[in-house]
């Protein structure tokens, strides 16, 4: 499949996508009607309040949530097939990080759990922390390690093993702005390198539009799609194209999607 | 060393009132001889005689220091008046009940967490386990195992275990539980199965609960090992040595068997306080 990059066959496609719990006040709809399409290679950010239903969408992609209606595939198979294929890392709101586990044996877990030679193991922790930047950090402690520092290990973690999706759930939501710059900058450089489809849950503006090749704007109750933005934004995006018009228009497109839907209250 | 002050401030406050109680229990005897010797005593005399009584109703601080001393130091440690002797009998039965409640324990809290059927039948039963007193049914254990030929140190053990096994079931239900849902969501994201979350993250995780429990129950094994030595009539442990001491009145012997059943759990959990202290530093989990 590598060599037809783009129009490919989907590597996540949802069609009438429907996600409905049970709850003691009734059905809560949490997702409705989702529709979407994400090519390989995408970088796709969902956008929109809480309660709009992206995380949870993340999370059916990931089969940690089971969608009532319609259907959805991942890499042609179905959610559950493909997580037992580990198709996907997944990267927290929170690092997450073992305490008892040094940075390099928090990353080895998953190729622990995946069965992969020991050899191969020590070359993979030392190219992804590498990768993230955190060389020389493998026998540190999370506690002695910077929250920022933390999140970089988490998504070495994730990109340890061979998956060519990687699911963000709010992965900077915790950390202050100007540690979130860096590594917004850092996961775009990662995700020219390592060419993965990227699913990326937030709540900001500028850092959706700011990575995004597709930007999915999200309203609640029901949570559905209200917009698909194409960005027009080039894929080399130094941080000042947040001053550019280019920039400031995609934001205010999704500044205008989520106000629509969020018309009824506003 | 901040400690050192307020520490020593404590007993020496226990060891002045020690003494005064003593003084005051003490002296009722010491009035009741006067009194049918027709003798007069004075305040010094009675003060004096207080401090040396064969079979005081409190013995003071320093008899029982001597008691102690002597029970210890002063004899061969194979000799049926050492303290050593004696409580070498009562810690072998406390180590292995010891040993069979927390592998019982740590067992029966694994089949909750990984049992819908055992979440739901076993902790009732623990718990209804602990409201019996131990008095009750340590009788019935000496008398049912040796009816099959087991006797010595297997019965205190089993009652040692009894008594041990129930906070380890509590901590490391809790502990085995102590993941929280992201944890676990992200072991479900590597297709990991129950064995490689119970190793890699449940009995990790449940470390420090597991020491916490440890020496709960470590201290409950040896007040178990001592009670199961009280109905058989045991001849050597400390629980003979308090009994035979409550039978003839003799006090001293009494209160330096139960210091010497006090020094032996704090340094029990003293042991335990440093494997503890070298297994999290081990696993990055002391600070």
């Amino acid at each position: 499949m590598r060599d037809s990059i783009g129009q490919s066959a989907p590597v996540i496609e949802a069609k009438g996508l429907g996600l409905t719990f049970q709850t003691g006040d009734g059905p809560v709809h949490a997702l409705k009607d989702v529709d979407l399409t994400i090519g390989k290679g995408e970088f796709v950010s969902f956008i929109g309040p809480s309660g709009c239903g992206k995380t949870t969408f993340l999370r059916c992609i990931a089969a940690l949530e089971h969608p009532t209606e319609g259907t959805l595939t991942v890499n042609g198979m179905a959610p559950d097939a493909a997580r037992r294929a580990r198709a996907y890392g997944y990267v927290f709101q929170a690092a997450g990080l073992y305490p008892w586990r040094t940075i390099a044996g928090n990353v080895k877990l998953p190729l622990e759990i995946m069965g992969y030679s020991r050899a191969d193991q020590e070359t993979r922790v030392r190219n992804v922390l590498s990768l993230v930047d955190l060389d020389g950090f493998g026998k540190k402690f999370p506690w002695q390690l910077s929250g920022g520092m933390q999140q970089r290990a988490s998504i070495a973690r994730a990109l340890a093993f061979d998956a060519d999706i990687l699911l963000m759930d709010e992965p900077f939501g915790a950390l202050d702005e100007i540690v979130r710059d860096r590594l917004n900058e850092e996961l775009l450089k990662l995700w020219a390198r390592t060419e993965k489809t990227i699913g990326f849950v937030t709540h900001s503006i500028p850092e959706a539009v700011y990575l995004s090749t597709k930007i999915v704007v999200m309203s609640p109750r029901p949570g559905r799609i209200t917009d698909v933005i194409e960005s027009t934004l080039p894929r080399e995006r130094p941080l000042d194209i947040r001053d550019s018009k280019e920039f400031i228009e995609i934001a205010h497109r999704v500044r205008e999607g989520l106000r629509a839907g969020h018309g009824d209250e506003a | 060393m901040r400690f050192v002050l307020p520490v020593f401030a404590v007993l020496l406050a226990i060891v002045v009132l020690w003494y005064g109680a003593a003084v005051k229990m003490n002296s009722v005897w010491t009035y009741d001889q006067a009194a049918r010797a027709e003798l007069e005593v004075s305040f010094a005399e009675v003060l004096a005689d207080t401090m040396v009584q064969e079979r005081p109703v409190l013995p003071a601080p320093h008899q029982v220091a001597l008691g102690l001393w002597q029970g210890l130091f002063g004899q061969k440690v194979t000799s049926k008046r050492s303290l050593v002797y004696h409580g070498w009998v009562t810690l072998s039965a406390t180590l292995v009940g010891f040993g069979i409640g927390t592998g019982l324990g740590i067992l029966l809290a694994v089949g909750i967490v990984h049992n819908r059927a055992m979440d739901m039948s076993v902790m009732p039963w623990a718990i209804a386990s602990q409201t019996i007193p131990i008095l009750a049914i340590a009788p019935m254990v000496i008398v049912v195992l040796a009816s099959v030929g087991i006797t010595g140190l297997l019965p205190k053990a089993v009652i040692s275990a009894y008594l041990s096994f129930f906070p380890v079931v509590v901590g490391m239900v809790k502990g085995l539980r102590s993941p929280d849902g992201m944890q676990l969501d992200l072991l479900r994201t590597y297709n990991a199965g129950r064995w490689a979350t119970f190793w890699k993250l449940r009995l990790p995780a449940s470390m420090p609960y597991l020491f916490a429990s440890l020496k709960v129950s470590m201290a409950a094994s040896l007040v178990g090992a001592i009670v199961g030595e009280l109905p058989a009539g045991a001849t050597a442990g400390l629980g003979a040595r308090l009994l035979s001491g409550s039978y003839y009145g003799q006090t001293i012997q009494i209160w330096a068997a139960l210091f010497t059943a006090a020094i032996l759990a704090a340094g029990l959990v003293i042991v335990i306080g440093v494997i503890e202290r070298a297994a999290l530093k081990r696993m990055g989990m002391a600070r």
